[in-house]
């Protein structure tokens, strides 16, 4: 039952986690690409758009998982 | 059916899994560990756009195509079968390695060597993203009931194997031909990838005996495959949720513990603690030899006790220990803590002429070399490269002693500091002991993960299902700490702190598996699923 209760209220946690995850990546590719040399430019867009590409899902996903738990979905499992 | 098996045939289907798996580990790490001359040979920085395509390259093949490839083949595995898609995975693996052996360079043929070489390295990450979960599936559905994790931890040996496989290789073409002649544009560090095409060859014909899995075999036979694995994996939120729970319950903190111990190890001795490249690679190559029996001796142990607390136990003693060992290894190979032989400095020399600037006529570079001995058997080299910057242009080089004060206009008053140590016997051992305890971290995290996954997902799916969130949890995660690793070591970089701290890119392997373990325990059950026909 107590195991049940922290389950959900972390999946709430992990639900504020996902988009702050998404906010710091999208705070430090600003700051990186607006302090590279303008030889260094192209590079490091390309570095950071592919990061955030992959991270976007992956925090969505992190979202949804806090939701599941949130939603008592891992109280039972097989 | 599975409590049956013969143990010679288990052992082939183990054999035969392994040693094709293993090669495709083989195949992707040598394109890292030659990434310096291969950026040389392909990727020179002064042109633009082939820079760009290194970044893609390294980038790209890692964080978006090994997942990719996961679904692809994932997919595929679970509609026409494990066997035919694995042998397919390899031969793509195989042929794409061979054929980056064979591309002229940049000087050659200009940047079609680059995009070239970039399209080779993405069909290797999306072959890389279609293997492990066959393999594993492949060995699971083969293994008895009560075995499985001991099975399925060879199978977690070939990744370790392979980097051992690459790293032998490497040094053993680099020594015999010398550093020159290897880096050339057809220099020996070609051979790697053209000796990928016997491995593979080889490893096709053994794949080509082997009978499909037993399980799928049956779920055909009946009509109860999936005809939409994808939809099923991740449209479906009974089987979504254990993909979600897989990523950020084990596999996340899983793939930060391989890179750190494998990946960042390794660089960090070399980059930070200066270790010479023969050695830091000797260092790496004995630790991994003697940590590789505990894939096996954990995979075992987790068919006693149950795959979680292993796992978790392993990202545990990582998070408490990664910065205490990290710190050990800077005073291991610390100048100011071992004593310095007295009047016993091997050698000191200066370059008697200064070397003129190619472009900058008015600039010379002053080499001098000092190598120091110390009590333990240590030498440390130092080359220290000193700038000057004269009044007038100078066309040819003269000696030193006729380079006057009157002619100096700025003398650079940081001087280029390259260091080279090599380690006495006694530190040389320290060192392979804590790259040996943070690789038994990484058998405890991955030899019990391949049966862990293979029971979280019905065997109509299973290909599909675990071979995504390996791969991001690996490709992603993992893949992930060198860059991460350094940019956080960049935040702490200061006017007082030009170095910054160096031990702050441990910070992110840490707080993944800190938040990895804590969902793992809460989340997870320790519950091992006998039956996996289901």
């Amino acid at each position: 039952m107590i195991m049940n209760t922290i389950k959900k209220l972390l999946g709430y946690v992990w639900m504020i986690i996902a988009p702050s995850i998404i906010l710091f990546l999208v705070y430090q590719a600003v700051n990186k690409i607006t302090a590279a040399s303008e030889a260094a430019k192209a590079n490091t867009i390309l570095q950071w758009v592919i990061i955030l590409l992959i991270f976007l899902p992956i925090s969505i996903g992190f979202f949804i998982f806090g939701k599941y738990a949130s939603q008592n979905e891992y109280d039972q499992l097989p | 059916m599975n409590g049956t098996k013969q143990p010679s045939k288990i052992a082939f289907v183990i054999g035969a899994s392994s040693v094709g798996t293993l090669i495709e580990w083989y195949d992707f790490y040598i394109f890292g560990m030659l990434a310096t001359i291969l950026s040389k040979q392909f990727f020179p920085a002064d042109a633009g756009t082939a820079a760009l395509l290194s970044t893609l390259a390294i980038f790209a093949a890692g964080f978006i195509v090994r997942p990719f490839g996961a679904l692809v083949f994932g997919r595929l595995g679970d509609l026409i079968g494990r066997k035919h898609t694995f042998l397919l995975t390899l031969v793509i693996m195989g042929g794409s390695t061979f054929a980056i052996g064979l591309v002229p360079g940049y000087a050659s043929i200009g940047w079609l060597a680059p995009i070239l070489v970039l399209i080779l390295r993405l069909l290797q990450g999306l072959a890389l993203g279609g293997e492990y979960g066959g393999a594993a599936t492949y060995v699971a559905e083969h293994a008895p009931a009560g075995q499985r994790g001991f099975w399925t931890s060879w199978i977690q040996t070939t990744a370790t194997l392979g980097l051992f496989l690459a790293l032998g290789v490497i040094i053993l073409i680099r020594s015999s031909q010398g550093v020159d002649q290897f880096s050339a544009e057809w220099g020996g560090w070609r051979y790697p990838f053209w000796i990928s095409i016997v491995l593979v060859g080889v490893s096709v014909l053994i794949r080509m005996r082997m009978s499909e899995s037993p399980m799928f075999t049956k779920l055909k036979s009946e009509g109860k495959t999936s005809t939409n694995p994808l939809k099923e994996s991740f449209g479906h939120k009974a089987n979504f949720k254990m993909v979600l729970l897989v990523l950020f319950g084990a596999v996340m903190g899983q793939g930060v513990v391989w890179y750190t111990g494998q990946f960042y190890a390794q660089s960090f001795i070399e980059t930070v603690c200066k270790i010479e490249f023969v050695q830091s690679r000797n260092i790496m190559l004995i630790a991994i030899l003697m940590a590789t029996p505990c894939f096996v001796l954990f995979g075992w142990l987790s068919d006693k006790i149950g795959r979680k607390w292993i796992m978790l136990t392993g990202m545990l003693l990582a998070v408490i220990t990664y910065r205490p060992i990290y710190k050990e290894f800077i005073n291991i190979t610390d100048a100011s803590k071992r004593t310095q032989i007295v009047d016993n400095r091997l050698s000191s020399s200066m370059t008697a002429f200064p070397l003129i600037d190619a472009k900058n006529k008015t600039k010379l570079y002053i080499k001098k070399q000092e190598d120091t001995a110390y009590l333990d058997g240590s030498v440390f080299k130092y080359t220290i490269v000193d700038t000057l910057y004269l009044k007038d242009s100078l066309y040819s080089s003269r000696p030193l002693t006729l380079i006057f004060p009157s002619m100096i206009r700025y003398h650079s008053s940081k001087p280029f500091v390259h260091v080279e140590k090599t380690l006495g016997n006694a530190a040389f051992w320290d060192m392979i002991w804590l790259v040996f305890i943070q690789i038994v971290y990484v058998t405890m995290v991955y030899g019990p993960i391949a049966a862990f996954l293979v029971e979280m997902f019905p065997t109509k799916i299973r290909y599909t299902s675990m071979s995504l969130p390996y791969h991001i949890g690996n490709g992603v995660f993992g893949g992930l700490v060198p860059f991460l690793g350094t940019l956080i070591v960049e935040f702490t970089k200061s006017d007082a702190h030009p170095a910054g701290d160096v031990l702050a890119g441990l910070w992110y392997p840490i707080g993944v598996a800190t938040v990895c373990l804590v969902i793992g325990a809460i989340y997870l059950s320790n519950k091992m699923d006998e039956n996996v026909m289901d």
